[in-house]
């Protein structure tokens, strides 16, 4: 008895090797941010801090779930002129709610996101995954799609976060990390760091080092 | 009046070079890097911006103080008094952008077609844009009255025109660049953005 039944668990694991191609992809040869260019808008004007950053990236992972898995199941409803406008409701009810949540739970949050939460109503990336998955695929498949893609997001932003407030103001979710003693020996924050342009350099860096380590993603 | 003047003017100049979009909020980052490889379609997209921007920013601005402002409602009937609608900002911003950019477009292709064959290509792209919907939201955020909004709409397309232009400019040249490999194409962007925000900032200190 038992025997059949790991038989049964090896024909059909958990995830098939295209479902964890769909879920692992997205988080590095073919990550959002780095590689497909989408989402940039949002992904860096949130990185001063860590804990905003974080409620962003689970902000997005909801939105960018929530919009395939719906999109998907009306895919075959929705005529292909007007799916624009469609999506563009879909995903505005969704963006509505998470900022009615954040509102009502993490206000202080919320007051620093400030437009950023509206913002993901146009971030590329939630557009981008409905138009190139959502709409050719099962709701299933399209679950597991959201959340490697907005994984692909998160860490990325969430990377770039750690990097600007560690160096920025020697802290991390408002904790003090570098050491005072460190200071006194006459360590200076980086106040690059603190500035908008400074997420432009770390992202770069990031994605330096991801092309040297996998030299087919380079640019001719 | 004077007074009020000065204050739009400072605006204006505030939503160019201080607050500008790119640099200060990376807002339409997504065409800013996409189609900047070369000058003259920058130039084209820059201007289907200020437009849009400059349309959709007072239209919204309407809507907001109109229908969903609390107690704007009143004058329909007293009931509606302490009706709040505006968490339905967002639905109805984007909604507004969509067809504005729909009819704009109609618009231009009947008026100019000239017009329309520079900058039409580029005007459903811009209804994606977050730049668009970014002036919106900022407008909401920071009470401008209809004046202010106008000339913050319009400033921050012209901003948005002058930094996608630059980098633009800056991409053609750099493809005689020795840059490095792994940096090629977006991270070298990036970087150059970079130091032009850090350009940008040097305005922080005007005082208008």
């Amino acid at each position: 008895m038992s025997a059949v039944e790991t038989q049964v668990k090896e024909a059909k694991p958990l995830l098939s090797k295209k479902d964890r191609k769909l879920l692992v992809d997205p988080l590095s040869d073919n990550n959002p941010i780095t590689i497909q260019v989408l989402g940039i808008c949002s992904a860096l004007a949130v990185t001063t801090q860590l804990k905003p950053t974080m409620v962003m990236a689970i902000s997005v992972m909801a939105v960018v779930v929530l919009s395939n898995f719906i999109i998907s199941l009306m895919r075959n409803t929705i005529p292909s002129r007007i799916r624009i406008i469609v999506q563009l409701t879909v995903i505005s009810v969704l963006v509505i709610l998470v900022d009615q949540i954040l509102k009502a739970f993490v206000y202080d949050v919320s007051k620093q996101l400030s437009v950023f939460v509206g913002l993901i109503i146009t971030n590329c990336i939630v557009m981008g995954r409905l138009e190139a998955f959502a709409m050719g695929n099962k709701p299933g498949a399209s679950i597991l799609d959201g959340f490697g893609n907005s994984a692909g997001y998160a860490w990325i932003i969430i990377a770039v976060a750690f990097c600007r407030e560690l160096f920025g103001s020697g802290k991390l979710l408002g904790f003090q990390i570098i050491p005072d003693a460190v200071y006194e020996m006459g360590y200076v924050n980086n106040g690059l760091m603190l500035i908008p342009a400074g997420a432009l350099f770390v992202i770069a860096i990031i994605i330096w080092i991801q092309r040297s380590l996998n030299t087919k993603l380079e640019e001719a | 009046m004077l007074f009020l003047a000065s204050d739009l003017i400072s605006i204006f100049v505030r939503s160019i070079f201080i607050d500008n979009m790119i640099f200060a909020y990376f807002l339409g980052m997504c065409s800013y890097l996409a189609v900047s490889k070369d000058v003259k379609t920058a130039i084209g997209l820059g201007a289907a911006v200020i437009f849009v921007l400059g349309v959709t920013v007072p239209i919204n601005w309407l809507l907001l103080n109109g229908v969903l402002k609390e107690g704007a409602l009143a004058g329909l009937h007293p009931s509606f008094a302490e009706v709040d609608l505006s968490f339905l900002a967002f639905i109805m911003f984007i909604a507004t952008i969509a067809s504005m950019v729909q009819l704009v477009e109609m618009v231009i292709e009947k008026v100019s077609p000239a017009l329309y064959g520079s900058l039409g290509i580029f005007l459903p792209l811009i209804a994606v844009n977050c730049s668009i919907l970014g002036g919106s939201l900022f407008m909401q955020e920071r009470d401008y009255t209809l004046a202010e909004a106008s000339v913050f709409g319009l400033g921050s397309g012209v901003g948005w025109l002058i930094a996608i232009v630059a980098i633009a400019a800056i991409r053609m040249k750099i493809r005689y660049s020795d840059v490095p490999k792994p940096l090629r194409g977006l991270g070298i962007t990036f970087i150059i953005t970079g130091l032009m925000g850090i350009a940008f900032m040097s305005f922080l200190g005007i005082n208008l």
